[in-house]
């Protein structure tokens, strides 16, 4: 039989195939559905023009409001109370109300939605996420979201296969976001178009979940359809603790084929910073240090797991905001917040003169909570940085790891926390 | 199927955040959506572009969000096709479930100007310049893709296969 590797066993088995190979078109059935308060309206419109009476599976359908919620205005209301509507219409049991929801890629993990050897779809392009599980994992748009929430379906083309091998040890203050955006650095924004991305080597193996969810997050911003990791006594412990369940662990074969094999050495990669306005455009952190920013946004789905929180307190803590930045800490989750609170972390980030948000999108896609103004700057630990991104279309979005983001608040201009 | 229109020309990487920003995501209205079509990348191209003309841009057009909203907006502001040299995974596949016409043709996207007039034929992916006579055929689509896009979409080919 063909050598394969995870990401081509896993669209096999749902395939009901013995194996497949790039550029065969398949369909796939699927185990969970995701989609969010911009991609669940339109999805819910195209559901009701095919005309089935019920939705595939009352449980594996996810809606989660957290782009624009709590609703920042009267059309994101209603469009809220539409996807709260169809979810009691329908019986669907896992929609998210404030107060017990959070950004959906920090939610679905941390609640045990996603194990192992899962196909998942969601509609928002950062569905990637869930790889880090060892899930096959893709971002859809909203039309085949309803058809996916009618039938359980999706077809596929088998993307190519990328290896993306760490060796070495990691630098001080380097995270897991700077491997990726070294990667998407070197590769560029579409270097892994329409191709699966595999990480691993000795450096991803020594990576927390969480680091590896919040690479796996953005290897869309390389163009990519998934990424994923294999499983190891972490993640099967992380599967444990939220209740998933293990799940089915495959592991890519010795001989599987990749169309190209990058091998990195993490002692030469420092922090990286994304200059505007493409994620690509990375930089090491040394290098961008006269820049001044007006704002400091730190969380979301890329960086907004409870490590990332704790990781930002210790570079916070007994500092002040610099007087002309705005730093906007957004948690994953209620979980989160909640776990913030008693680890003393809301304290450090209030007394610091931080703010500290509800789990939502927010500003990172220029929803609410923290737009900028022409010719404002931000460093974030966001995932995107295109033009407009985060408010006025002549403001700026640059990227970075929590600690550089901590950093830079209490300096005022994009720093290491070296620097302090 | 033919189309005839004036050309607009991008870039490469024109993302979903240039086709339509975030903050107009509070509706999903095409014709509301086609009001700002891309408009951080052309302030005023909503305005200019009449009904048929092409958007003829560079590499991985559409990248980032999966938003369906993009190409909606596109199509609802009258364009007839958008010709790139490459397009991004997800819009792709949002234009073909939406029945947005798209092209593959690296020369023809090169090659083309600002302005020139353009006839396409929908079916053969035949790409004629009635300005500098030049012609260029794209990519087909694989036979499966092809049923979806003559169903009209995701949701018709849906519905025919459960007819």
């Amino acid at each position: 039989m063909r050598q394969q590797t995870i990401s081509e066993k896993i669209l096999a088995k749902h395939a009901s195939l013995k194996s497949v190979e790039p550029g065969q078109l398949i369909n796939c059935k699927v185990d969970l559905v995701l989609g969010n308060d911009i991609t669940a309206p339109p999805a819910i419109q195209e559901f009701a023009k095919i005309g089935v009476s019920k939705v595939f599976n009352k449980k594996k359908i996810y809606l989660v409001p957290d782009h624009f919620s709590p609703a920042k205005d009267i059309k994101s209301a209603e469009q809220i109370k539409m996807m709260r509507e169809f979810a009691r219409k329908y019986g669907i049991v896992n929609f998210f109300e404030i107060g017990c929801m959070g950004i959906e890629h920090v939610l679905l993990p941390e609640m045990g939605a996603i194990k192992a050897g899962d196909l998942v779809i969601g509609a928002d392009s950062h569905t990637c996420t869930y790889g880090a599980l060892g899930a096959f994992s893709t971002g859809v748009g909203s039309t085949d979201m309803a058809a996916a929430m009618a039938t359980g379906e999706v077809w596929f083309k088998v993307p190519e296969q990328l290896k993306f091998v760490f060796t070495g040890k990691l630098n001080k203050w380097v995270e897991a976001k700077d491997l990726i955006l070294y990667t998407i650095g070197q590769i560029g924004v579409d270097g892994a178009r329409y191709m699966s991305m595999e990480f691993t080597g000795p450096v991803i193996r020594q990576l927390s979940v969480e680091g590896r969810l919040t690479m796996a997050n953005m290897a869309i911003e390389a163009g990519g359809k998934n990424g994923i990791f294999e499983v190891d006594d972490k993640t099967a412990a992380y599967l444990k603790k939220t209740g998933a369940g293990k799940g089915l662990v495959y592991k890519s074969d010795p001989e599987a084929e990749y169309k190209q094999i990058f091998k990195w050495e993490a002692s030469a990669i420092e922090p990286q910073v994304s200059l505007p306005h493409l994620p690509s455009n990375t930089k090491p952190v040394g290098k961008c240090k006269s820049i001044k920013i007006h704002q400091s946004v730190i969380g979301s789905c890329t960086n907004g797991r409870i490590e990332d929180m704790r990781l930002a307190a210790k570079i916070l803590k007994g500092k002040r905001i610099h007087r002309d930045v705005r730093c906007i800490i957004l948690p994953g989750t209620q979980n989160i917040s909640l776990q913030m609170i008693k680890e003393g972390l809301m304290k450090t980030f209030i007394e610091a003169g931080a703010v500290v948000s509800t789990p939502t999108c927010g500003p990172c896609l220029g929803g609410h909570m923290g737009i900028l103004a022409e010719g404002e700057r931000s460093i974030s630990t966001t995932n995107r940085n295109f033009v407009g991104r985060m408010g006025h279309p002549k403001s700026e979005v640059y990227l970075s790891n929590v600690a550089v983001a901590a950093a830079s608040a209490i300096t005022g201009r994009i720093s290491s926390p070296e620097d302090l | 199927m033919k189309s005839s229109g004036q050309a607009w020309k991008f870039g490469n990487n024109i993302d979903t955040d240039l086709i339509i920003p975030a903050r107009y995501l509070n509706s999903h209205n095409p014709q509301e959506l086609a009001k700002h079509a891309m408009e951080d990348a052309d302030a005023t191209w909503a305005s200019k572009v009449q009904k048929g003309d092409f958007i003829v841009a560079g590499d991985n057009f559409g990248c980032g969000s999966s938003r369906e909203h993009a190409p909606i907006a596109i199509k609802a502001a009258g364009v007839s096709a958008v010709i790139a040299k490459s397009f991004a995974r997800i819009f792709y596949r949002n234009a073909i479930n939406i029945g947005l016409p798209i092209l593959e043709s690296p020369d023809a996207a090169e090659a083309i100007k600002e302005g020139d007039e353009i006839k396409v034929n929908l079916v053969t992916g035949e790409i004629d310049n009635l300005t500098s006579g030049m012609s260029y055929s794209a990519q087909p689509f694989p036979g499966f893709m092809q049923q979806i896009i003559d169903a009209g979409g995701l949701i018709e080919y849906i519905k025919t296969k459960k007819k």
